[in-house]
């Protein structure tokens, strides 16, 4: 699963006694690039598990669908599409520029780094914004279930398909805080310096985070906004 | 990968002159504890923590067993009964036998194993276990505010509806889950990248490939667990009711969910004692293992299987009878790569120079039992015979003799096993053994009593029952104290030796696998040298002969 596309950092020491002597290599491994290969292969595991998660609220929310097409349908155009388009866009701009920042890190350009994790945050930033003005006008109308739900008019079922849809967009939007968390955290470290061609496990693993976090609402996106 | 690394020396009885990992003087004091990094301190602060809920589960259990003595309400009601029962499976479930094995022995010994220093992410490792004594924090707060009533299991719509501290509880396992998962995915991560050079997939020791297969499947079932509890709390605290059928959801997809991860769970729990069980046989037979391959695929077959059975415990929740046949058929095969074990270990025994220690003996008990455990596993999941036998008595002691027959028993085989490693000291043997002998006559008159009165129509978790059933019962009850008796003969025994100073050699059962190749206890970085393999970690046909490196 490690990523043989790139030279792994530390492979540029040779496999020479140089690379011990890397502040940043554990003393339980023996060069950079086994440290590297396990750091990413622990992170596609933690990934594995998110999807999983993620998973139960999918198959869940497809039973119930099945079950209740019409009120699933009638349910989902008290959604806005044109906000979750929005969203989509933002986000899939998030990974570019958690792409070049990945890339920057690796080839040692350090102002490009800063430059575009901070993009990123500010696109995930966006994202919260508009979700805030999605969700506020949900609660408005009486959507939010629980002791919240007011909404009286439409099919008994409807109800059903906002506990999914807060559920599942609460569930991905707590993703995207502690996405802006480890981004926030790379910055700092990024404008110390920290990271350079020998040395970008961290922004290699947040970015593969971010990338899920993108693409688990790429799936949220038409599951909820675009039946029927 | 073999650029940097010397060959280990073979040291014979005598102690290295270096400082084991528990007095390393450059790690004193108990914040080097708390915040230690070292696979070996986390494992035994681990053992503690699995071995006090341990203690608490038992005397819950012990307590339930004492108010069936009789037929009537003794010194619990209906309420307090209901709430011990939950708390005696969760808290033996989730606190105890899930980490037990992995967490305590595997953290232990697996980097040792594989001649490692460490495991591949020690802060999650640590992590890990702040994780869990939160969870366990959680859990006792549950217990104490209020108690819970619904069976380690959930069940919703009782669980939703009931009072009491299930909120909690259910953020408990929540939080457990994770500490469960970290440490999948450290293992799953330290197997594939800080194997010894020259230590190919097939050399290494069985312990690996199933604490490896174990690993997998918490990496994978355990999310699965941690959203259903989700949208439990969350059910209880907001009414979202995705699982009440007032409000438009499903409860019996809370079973699906459930079982979904605790199916696989149980082979969670099972997996690891199997693992022991592979490295005790060979040790204590002098014999290579049988069907080495065999019992490697096994374990990753199981694991595999694990995830398509979990229908078999909704039998009678009112799937639909197409689904309920393919998963009595899928359970089925469970008992194929189990057989497969159990055949190679005993082949293993046969021609065998057997030492029966005291690790050799629980072996054997785990044998017995766990042929027992599975054996009545394939009558459960016989459609027709589980209608029948489904939420009695037979069921309790099904999943005890596969829980604690099988796990429990191989985890007190692991403990004894590798003690010596652990704090280099040797237990009094004869003691040892006379623990193990009432452990294993202990579990078998609770749980053989258990057999025939559920088969009889007992039904589980009740605090009263017909007087027809009572001979059972007393012989149940009885069997819970010898069974007590046995285990604190054992703890006794362990705990002596401590006040002992070191005397254990650093190869006491004379094994092959590598984590007997440093010091007992070993030195902080586990081995002077990087360890090259040399040999295979059952190689005691041919001991003189090497393999190339």
């Amino acid at each position: 699963m490690s990523s043989h596309t790139l030279p792994a950092p530390g492979d540029t020491h040779g496999h020479d006694d140089h690379g011990h002597h890397d502040p940043n290599l554990q003393h339980h491994f023996v060069e950079m690039a086994q440290q590297f290969d396990t750091a990413k292969l622990g992170m596609w595991l933690f990934l594995a598990t998110e999807i999983l998660m993620f998973g139960g609220l999918f198959v869940g929310f497809g039973l119930q669908q099945a079950k209740f097409p019409e009120a699933f349908k009638a349910a989902h155009h008290h959604l806005d599409r044109t906000m979750g388009a929005l969203n989509t866009v933002v986000l899939l701009i998030s990974s570019f520029t958690m792409v070049l920042a990945v890339w920057a890190a690796q080839t040692g350009r350090r102002k490009v780094l800063i430059t575009n994790l901070a993009l990123t945050l500010v696109c995930a930033g966006t994202f919260l914004v508009v979700k805030y003005f999605e969700y506020s006008h949900k609660i408005h109308d009486g959507l939010l279930p629980g002791k919240f739900f007011h909404y009286a008019q439409g099919q008994p079922n409807e109800y059903i398909f906002f506990s999914f849809y807060f559920m599942m967009t609460g569930l991905h939007g707590s993703h995207v805080i502690l996405g802006m968390g480890a981004i926030t955290w790379l910055l700092i470290r990024a404008i110390k310096g920290d990271f350079g061609p020998g040395y970008y496990t961290p922004v290699d693993l947040v970015g593969l985070f971010w990338h899920l976090v993108d693409l688990i609402w790429i799936y949220l996106f038409p599951l909820l906004y675009l039946i029927g | 990968m073999a650029t940097t690394s010397t060959p280990v020396t073979h040291h014979g009885g005598h102690h290295a002159a270096h400082a084991s990992f528990l007095e390393d003087p450059q790690h004193r004091g108990l914040m080097s504890w708390l915040t230690t990094v070292d696979h070996k301190r986390i494992g035994l602060m681990y053992l503690w923590s699995v071995l006090t809920a341990f203690l608490l589960g038992g005397l819950f259990a012990l307590a339930l067993r004492l108010e069936l003595l009789t037929p009537k309400e003794d010194f619990m009601t209906a309420e307090t009964y209901n709430k011990v029962f939950t708390l005696h499976g969760a808290v033996m479930v989730f606190l105890f036998i899930i980490p037990a094995i992995p967490a305590a022995l595997g953290n232990f010994v697996l980097p040792l194993m594989l001649g490692a220093k460490d495991v591949a992410f020690p802060r999650l490792n640590l992590a890990s276990y702040y994780v869990y004594m939160t969870g366990a924090i959680m859990a006792l707060t549950a217990i104490l505010t209020g108690g819970i009533d619904t069976g380690w299991t959930f069940y919703t719509p009782y669980s939703t509806t009931t009072g009491g501290a299930v909120t909690l509880m259910t953020f408990s396992v929540f939080v457990l889950g994770f500490s469960s998962i970290f440490t999948g995915i450290n293992f799953v991560a330290t197997v594939h990248k800080l194997r010894a050079p020259g230590m190919g997939w097939f050399d290494l020791p069985l312990f690996v490939w199933g604490t490896y297969a174990t690993a997998i499947i918490q990496v994978l079932a355990t999310p699965v667990l941690a959203i259903t509890l989700l949208l439990l709390a969350f059910e209880r605290m907001f009414q979202i009711g995705i699982f009440d059928a007032k409000l438009g959801g499903d409860p019996v997809l809370f079973q699906h969910f459930f079982w979904f991860y605790s199916h696989p769970a149980v082979y969670i729990m099972i997996l690891p004692g199997m693992a022991i069980i592979s490295e005790i046989i060979p040790t204590f037979s002098k014999k290579h293992i049988f069907g080495y391959r065999a019992i490697a695929f096994s374990s990753v077959a199981i694991a595999l299987i694990s995830f398509i059975v979990w229908g078999h415990h909704m039998f009678t929740s009112g799937q639909s009878q197409l689904a309920a046949v393919i998963f009595s058929f899928l359970t089925f095969l469970v008992a194929i790569p189990s057989g497969i074990k159990v055949f190679n270990w005993v082949a293993t025994m046969y021609r065998g120079s057997i030492a029966l220690d005291t690790p050799m003996l629980y072996a054997i008990s785990f044998l017995l039992l766990f042929t027992i455990g599975g054996l009545t596993g394939i009558f459960l999941g016989a459609l027709s015979v589980d209608i029948h036998l489904h939420d009695t008595y037979f069921i309790v002691a099904h999943f005890h003799y596969v829980m604690m027959g099988g796990t429990v028993i191989a985890f007190l085989a692991g403990v004894h096993y590798w003690w010596p490693k652990m704090f280099g000291r040797m237990y009094n043997e004869t003691w040892a053994r006379i623990g193990c002998i009432l452990v294993f006559f202990g579990f078998n008159i609770t749980f053989l009593n258990q057999f025939a009165m559920g088969a009889k129509g007992m039904p589980r978790r009740y605090y009263s029952y017909l007087d027809q059933f009572q001979g059972n019962h007393i012989g149940s009850t009885v069997g819970s104290w010898v069974l007590a008796l046995g285990l604190f003969i054992a703890a006794g025994v362990l705990l002596a030796s401590l006040r002992k100073k070191y005397d254990a050699p650093d190869n006491p059962w004379g094994s092959k696998t590598m984590e007997w190749e440093t010091q007992s206890p070993p030195i902080t970085h586990n081995f002077p040298n990087n360890p090259v393999m040399q040999h295979g970690p059952y190689d005691y046909n041919a001991p003189s002969v090497r393999r190339e490196a």
